[in-house]
């Protein structure tokens, strides 16, 4: 296996499975919103929108196959924007 | 290890850094995802406060439509992902054929996008016009955002058809090769973004109910 090789390519199966199961995704969600779960509705939204950019910054952005500095690049930006709306919430939650 | 070597050396001769290619390309994305951050955070703080608002003006959406593009621009990015595993298989014409599906795809959301916000103009849902600041405001700040951010989105999808589409001269040129695709593939990334946006404005915008 040439897992840790940067050149590494995705074959075309793959490509069409993330797909598929993108597909999937989206009319789960779709199916979903049309049911009255309360405040769950929202969670489970959010929930599917970020299996679905898993698998497309994974797959089809190679991240997975990538070298180890991006991942930190975007671990590093996600956790900026995560602390920006938890200092924001603390604020609105609180004032 | 050796492949690695084989790697530097490659590059040293042609003088191409391609990981350094990518990796600027990343640095730019994430300002991306900072600016719509930004964006999102807003819609979060407003949400929060006008739930109610929020779910009455989310329900005049048109759902369809808004499934409907969800699922073209996952295609489009399925085409664009092939389009780069066939040139680094050094299949010219499959990449040609999928990079015109891709710019074909785009031209379409575009086209829907057009119709969706058509419908709402003339119901009079137009950003500052008396109808709309007649509305309570959780609506018009609802909408003022579905217009904001749809708005810069279908921004980005016409910047990436026109970066796709200099993809597509370069690939028939054979600028773009077997050998050297870090274009396309930095290409492919910023419209892997746009659909990441899109993944997100789909269930907060259509889907509130």
């Amino acid at each position: 296996m040439e897992a840790n090789n940067k050149e590494q390519h995705i074959g075309y199966g793959t490509y069409i499975l993330v797909w598929l199961s993108l597909l999937v995704f989206t009319s789960i969600t779709v199916t979903v919103a049309g049911v009255n779960l309360g405040r769950y509705t929202l969670f489970i939204a959010l929930l599917i929108a970020a299996i679905k950019s898993g698998l497309v910054i994974n797959i089809f952005m190679h991240i997975k196959f990538d070298e180890p500095i991006f991942k930190v690049f975007i671990a590093l930006s996600g956790f900026t924007l995560f602390i920006v709306f938890i200092l924001t919430f603390f604020d609105i939650l609180y004032r | 290890m050796s492949d690695h070597q084989d790697a530097v050396l490659e590059v040293n001769h042609v003088h191409r850094d391609d990981v350094g290619a990518r990796m600027g390309m990343w640095l730019f994305l994430l300002t991306e995802v900072l600016l719509f951050g930004g964006l999102f955070l807003v819609y979060a703080v407003y949400r929060y406060q006008y739930p109610d608002q929020f779910r009455i003006a989310g329900m005049e959406l048109n759902t369809s439509i808004g499934t409907l593009n969800t699922i073209i621009l996952l295609t489009s990015s399925l085409t664009v992902a092939i389009s780069i595993a066939a040139i680094q298989k050094g299949n010219k014409l499959l990449s040609v054929i999928m990079l015109s599906l891709t710019l074909v795809m785009a031209f379409m959301f575009l086209v829907n996008k057009f119709f969706e916000w058509e419908t709402k103009f003339s119901h009079g849902i137009i950003p500052g016009s008396k109808e709309m600041t007649s509305k309570p405001n959780g609506q018009i700040l609802f909408y003022g955002l579905y217009f904001v951010m749809t708005g810069l989105h279908a921004l980005h999808v016409i910047i990436g058809m026109i970066i796709l589409a200099f993809m597509l001269v370069f690939v028939i040129r054979n600028k773009i090769t077997e050998g050297n695709y870090v274009k396309l593939e930095n290409s492919g990334l910023y419209w892997h973004l746009v659909d990441l946006i899109w993944i997100f404005l789909f269930p907060l915008f259509y889907l509130v109910q």
